[in-house]
C-alpha cells in the first residue's frame, strides 16, 4: 500500500467533511452552540437547550441547534455560543445562560439584532464590535493543544473533527514505517501524561522489540483522583482526536488490538466513545483494513468499576482479566508482558491526544513547547477557591503564581491565599513560598509533590492544612489494595493518627511518628499508590508544622475547620432581640431563646454545621465561631417553664 | 409483612429468570467476569448472592472468586438501593466546602448511615468520591439530578419538598379511589 493510495482514500473522506462544513455555512442561519457535557448538563444546560428549542419555535426562528463538549470554563456555565452571521457581529459566548436568558437571547438578538451586551462573555473572534475572549488572561494565557478542539466541535460528529484537519495524521503514519513513528515521538520528547511522566518513545520502542505479532494498546481513562475530570472532559468533548492518537499508538507498536479503559462513573464519556467508535469504524478509520492498508485495529471500551489503584498500569490489566485489580511486581513489564500475557502498551488520554499534533506539526515544533525536560502542555482541574475554577490548559513551565492568580483570577471573598494541593492523593500541598514554581514534572517533584494526573485544589485561609491530609489519608486507605502491608495497615494507623490529632487528641510524639511511619509506607510499598499515599502528610508536616502543633499542643485549629476543635456561640451584645432567624434554620434545635429574649446556643445539641453564622443578618453578624472551644461563653438555656413565660411577655 | 416478604422472594425469583436469561449471550471467558456483573447491576441495581453464584457457575470459577472481585471493587453494591438514591459528593473541592456536614444531615433526617437503605426501602444514602461539579461545590445527586451549592437548609428543604409530593400523591389516590366507587 503506498502513500498515493491511502492519500487517496482518506482524501474523498476529507472532501465529504469540507462539503458538509461549506454547506453549513452556505445556509446562513444562526447556530446555536450548548456546552452539553457533565459539568454543563450539572448546571442545567439541558433546560437552557428546552428553552432555547421552545422559544425558536415559537417565534417561528430558522436557527440550528449543536450540543457541543466542554470548554473548560465552569464558573460559566451553562455556555452558549451563538453564530449568527446575519447580525453582522462575530460569534459571540454567553455565560450562565439559564433557560429565561435563553428566552430573552433568542428574542432580542435572533429577532432583532441586540446581541444583548450584558450577558456577554466576550466574542469569540476578534472585532471592533465586541471585546474578544482572548482579552482576557483566562483565555489568552491558555496554549490548547490537547483541548484545542474542545467544545468547539459536536462529539458526535466525525466529520466536524475531520474537517479540522482530523485523521489526516493517520493517514499519514499509515503510509511510513512504524520505527520513523517511534523515532519522531522520541525526538518530540513526549512524556507520559499519567503522573509519572516516562517518555513515551521509550515505552514504544520497547513495545515494539517484544512484538509477538498481536501486542495490545490500551488507553487509561480511569481517572480516580477526587478532584481531577480533564480525561472525561476530553473524552467527552473530542474522543476523536484520542482514538485517532491511539489508533497511531497501536500502528507504531504493532498492536491489533486496542481498548479504552474508562471509568463507568462517567457514563456520558462511555457512551459517547462508543459511539465514536462506531462512526470511525464506518469510514474505515478504525476497524480492519484501515484506509485500506493491510492495518487491522479492533477498538473495545472496558468500563473501570471503580478502584482508584487500577490507575496503575498492571492492576488495570488484572481488571481487564477480570481479577481483583492488585498491582504486580515489575519486571516483567507490561510492555513485555502484559494483558493475557502480550505485550501491552498502556498510555494516558492526554499522552494520546498529544500525538496527531506532534505527528502533523513535527517533533521540534513539539519541543519548542513547554520546558527542554517536559516538552508540550499540561492540563489541570482548577478548582477549589478560586475565581474561575475549570480546565486549563498551559505550556509546561508556566509558574504556579500565573496560573492560579492570572489565568484563574485568583482568591476570591478578600481571602489569602494559603496552598495549593497538586496531584490529588498522591500529591502535595504546597505554600505560598513555592508560587513561582514552574509546573513541569521534575520541578513539581522537587518540591514534594507530583503531576499527577491534573487535579489542583487551590486553598484559601479557611483550610485546615491538617483536616485536608487527614482527608486524602482516608481516601487511599480506603483505595488501597490490601497487597502490601505497609500500604494496608500504614494508611490506616496514618488516618487513626489524624483523626486523633484533628479531635483534639493529639499527642507530642505524634508529629515524629507521622514522619517516620511515612516514610516506611513509601519504602515498603510495591506501586505509586503506597509510595505517594503519604505525600500529602509529609508535605503539610513540612510546610505547616505551626498548624500540627497548634492542634496537638493548643488543641486549637488555627483555620476553625476542625469540627471537634471549634464551637459556635451568640455574642448576646449584637443579637437583636425577637429575631429568629437562626432558630430556624438551625437543623437540630440547638438553639434558644435567652431570658433576655436573646439566642443562645445549646453546645451539647449543637453539630456545628455553620448554618446560624451563614443566616444571622449582617447587620447584626452575632453569631461567633472560635478555637478552641472553651472559649465560647457558657449561656445556660432557661429552663422550660420560664421560656414559655418570656414567650407569653 | 408476611406478604410483602413473599412479594420480594417473587421479585427475587423474578431476578433470577431474567439473569439465567440473560447470561448465555456472554462467552464463558475469564475477561467477561465484570462486565457480567455490571449488566447484572445494571438491570437490577444490586447484586445478590444468589445472583453472584449464577455467574460462577456460568464461568466455572468458584463462588468465592466472584464475591472477591466484586468486593474488590466500588461500583458494586449487594443490597438494593433505596427508590431514590441519594449521592452525597465527597470529592476534594466538596470536601473542602463542607461536603461532610451536608452527608450528615442526610444521615440525621434519614436515620440512616452511610451506605444504607431506609427500612421502608424509599431512600438511601452513599458517598461518591467526585461527580465532576466541583465549580458547584458542596455537590449532592438526588436520582439524577444535581444539586450544586448545598447547604444543610437546603436538605431541610428537599424533605419538606419529598413531604408535599408525597401528601399530594395521597390525596390524588384517596380522590382516585373515591371516584372510582361513586362510578361504581
Amino acid at each position: 500500500m503506498n502513500k498515493q493510495e491511502i492519500d487517496a482514500r482518506f482524501v474523498s473522506i476529507r472532501r465529504e467533511a469540507e462539503r458538509r462544513a461549506e454547506h453549513r455555512k452556505r445556509e446562513a442561519i444562526p447556530t446555536i452552540y450548548i456546552v452539553m457535557s457533565t459539568c454543563g448538563l450539572a448546571s442545567g444546560a439541558a433546560e437552557t437547550k428546552h428553552a432555547f428549542e421552545e422559544a425558536l419555535s415559537h417565534k417561528g426562528i430558522q436557527a440550528r441547534i449543536v450540543p457541543v463538549g466542554c470548554l473548560g470554563h465552569c464558573y460559566a456555565e451553562p455556555l452558549v455560543v451563538i453564530d449568527h452571521p446575519a447580525s453582522g457581529f462575530p460569534p459571540i459566548c454567553y455565560h450562565q445562560v439559564s433557560a429565561g436568558r435563553a428566552r430573552v437571547l433568542v428574542g432580542s438578538y435572533l429577532e432583532e439584532g441586540d446581541p444583548v451586551l450584558e450577558y456577554v462573555l466576550g466574542a469569540m473572534e476578534r472585532s471592533d464590535l465586541i471585546p474578544s475572549v482572548m482579552d482576557f488572561p483566562r483565555f489568552s494565557l491558555e496554549q490548547r493543544l490537547v483541548m484545542e478542539h474542545c467544545g468547539h466541535i459536536d462529539p458526535d460528529d466525525i466529520y466536524q473533527y475531520i474537517a479540522l484537519g482530523g485523521y489526516s495524521a493517520l493517514a499519514r503514519v499509515l503510509a511510513s514505517e512504524p520505527a520513523e513513528i517511534i523515532h519522531l515521538i522520541e525526538t518530540s520528547g513526549l512524556r507520559g501524561r499519567g503522573g509519572a511522566g516516562f517518555p513515551t518513545g521509550r515505552k514504544w520502542s520497547l513495545a515494539r522489540a517484544s512484538e509477538t505479532g498481536g501486542n495490545i494498546a490500551i488507553c487509561n481513562a480511569d481517572e480516580g483522583d477526587p478532584g481531577a475530570y480533564v480525561d472525561r472532559t476530553i473524552l467527552e468533548s473530542n474522543p476523536h482526536q484520542l482514538l485517532e492518537g491511539l489508533a497511531i499508538c497501536a500502528y507504531a507498536v504493532g498492536a491489533t488490538q486496542a481498548i479504552v479503559y474508562v471509568r463507568a462513573e462517567y457514563p456520558l464519556a462511555v457512551q459517547t466513545v462508543k459511539r465514536a467508535i462506531r462512526s470511525a469504524k464506518e469510514l474505515s478509520l478504525l476497524g480492519p483494513g484501515i484506509l485500506g492498508t493491510p492495518f487491522d485495529l479492533e477498538v473495545s471500551v472496558f468500563e473501570g468499576s471503580g478502584a482508584f489503584v487500577c490507575g496503575e498500569e498492571t492492576a488495570l490489566i488484572r481488571s481487564i482479566e477480570g481479577r481483583r485489580g492488585m498491582p504486580q511486581h515489575r519486571p516483567p513489564y507490561p510492555v513485555e508482558k502484559g494483558l493475557w500475557g502480550r505485550p501491552t502498551v498502556v498510555n494516558n488520554v492526554k499522552t494520546l491526544s498529544s500525538l496527531p499534533s506532534i505527528v502533523q506539526k513535527g517533533g521540534s515544533w513539539f519541543r519548542a513547547i513547554g520546558t527542554a525536560s517536559s516538552p508540550g502542555t499540561a492540563v489541570f482541574s482548577v478548582v477549589g477557591n478560586v475565581r474561575h475554577p475549570g480546565l486549563v490548559e498551559i505550556a509546561m513551565g508556566t509558574s504556579l503564581r500565573t496560573l492560579i492568580f492570572d489565568v484563574c483570577g485568583g482568591i476570591p471573598n478578600k481571602k489569602s491565599f494559603k496552598a495549593v494541593q497538586i496531584g490529588g492523593p498522591s500529591g502535595g500541598c504546597l505554600p505560598e513560598s513555592f508560587l513561582d514554581t514552574p509546573i513541569d514534572f521534575d520541578s513539581l517533584r522537587q518540591a514534594g509533590a507530583m503531576m499527577g494526573s491534573g487535579g489542583m485544589v487551590v486553598m484559601d485561609e479557611d483550610s485546615c492544612m491538617v483536616d485536608v491530609a487527614r482527608y486524602f489519608l482516608d481516601f487511599t486507605q480506603k483505595e488501597s489494595c490490601g497487597k502490601c502491608t505497609f500500604c494496608r495497615i500504614g494508611t490506616r494507623h496514618l488516618l487513626n493518627i489524624l483523626d486523633r490529632i484533628t479531635k483534639g487528641d493529639g499527642r507530642k510524639e505524634d508529629v515524629e511518628l507521622l514522619a517516620t511511619l511515612s516514610e516506611d509506607i513509601k519504602n515498603g510499598s510495591l506501586c505509586g499508590l503506597g509510595k505517594t499515599a503519604p505525600n500529602p502528610v509529609l508535605t503539610s508536616l513540612r510546610f505547616f508544622l505551626d498548624e500540627y502543633e497548634a492542634h496537638i499542643k493548643e488543641k486549637r485549629c488555627p483555620a476553625l475547620k476542625c469540627r471537634s476543635l471549634t464551637a459556635y456561640y451568640i455574642d448576646l451584645e449584637k443579637c437583636a432581640r425577637g429575631c429568629e432567624v437562626c432558630v430556624g434554620c438551625c437543623p437540630v434545635e440547638a438553639i434558644f431563646t435567652t431570658r433576655g429574649r436573646k439566642k443562645g446556643i445549646d453546645q451539647k445539641l449543637c453539630v456545628k454545621c455553620g448554618e446560624c453564622l451563614v443566616a444571622c443578618p449582617r447587620e447584626y453578624d452575632a453569631v461567633v465561631k472560635v478555637s478552641p472551644p472553651g472559649l465560647a461563653p457558657i449561656i445556660e438555656r432557661p429552663p422550660d417553664e420560664e421560656k414559655s413565660v418570656g414567650g407569653q411577655g | 409483612m408476611e406478604n410483602s416478604a413473599s412479594e420480594l422472594s417473587s421479585v427475587e425469583r423474578a431476578m433470577v429468570q431474567d439473569i439465567a436469561a440473560m447470561l448465555p449471550a456472554f462467552e464463558r471467558h475469564r475477561g467477561n467476569l465484570i462486565p457480567i456483573l455490571q449488566a447484572i447491576q445494571e438491570r437490577h441495581s444490586y447484586l445478590s448472592g444468589a445472583a453472584m453464584k449464577m455467574v460462577a457457575k456460568h464461568l466455572g470459577i468458584g463462588p468465592g472468586e466472584v464475591y472477591g472481585v466484586a468486593t474488590f471493587y466500588n461500583q458494586f453494591r449487594f443490597q438494593p438501593p433505596g427508590r431514590h438514591r441519594i449521592k452525597v459528593c465527597l470529592g476534594t473541592a466538596c470536601h473542602v466546602a463542607g461536603g461532610e456536614i451536608i452527608l450528615e444531615n442526610f444521615e440525621r433526617k434519614l436515620s440512616i448511615k452511610d451506605g444504607e437503605t431506609t427500612a421502608d426501602r424509599e431512600y438511601s444514602v452513599e458517598r461518591v468520591v467526585c461527580v465532576g461539579c466541583c465549580a458547584l461545590a458542596p455537590v449532592a445527586l438526588l436520582d439524577d439530578d444535581v444539586l450544586g451549592r448545598m447547604l444543610p437548609s437546603k436538605v431541610e428543604g428537599l424533605f419538606v419538598q419529598f413531604e408535599i409530593e408525597r401528601q399530594r400523591q395521597e390525596r390524588e389516590k384517596v380522590a382516585r379511589e373515591s371516584g372510582e366507587q361513586a362510578r361504581d
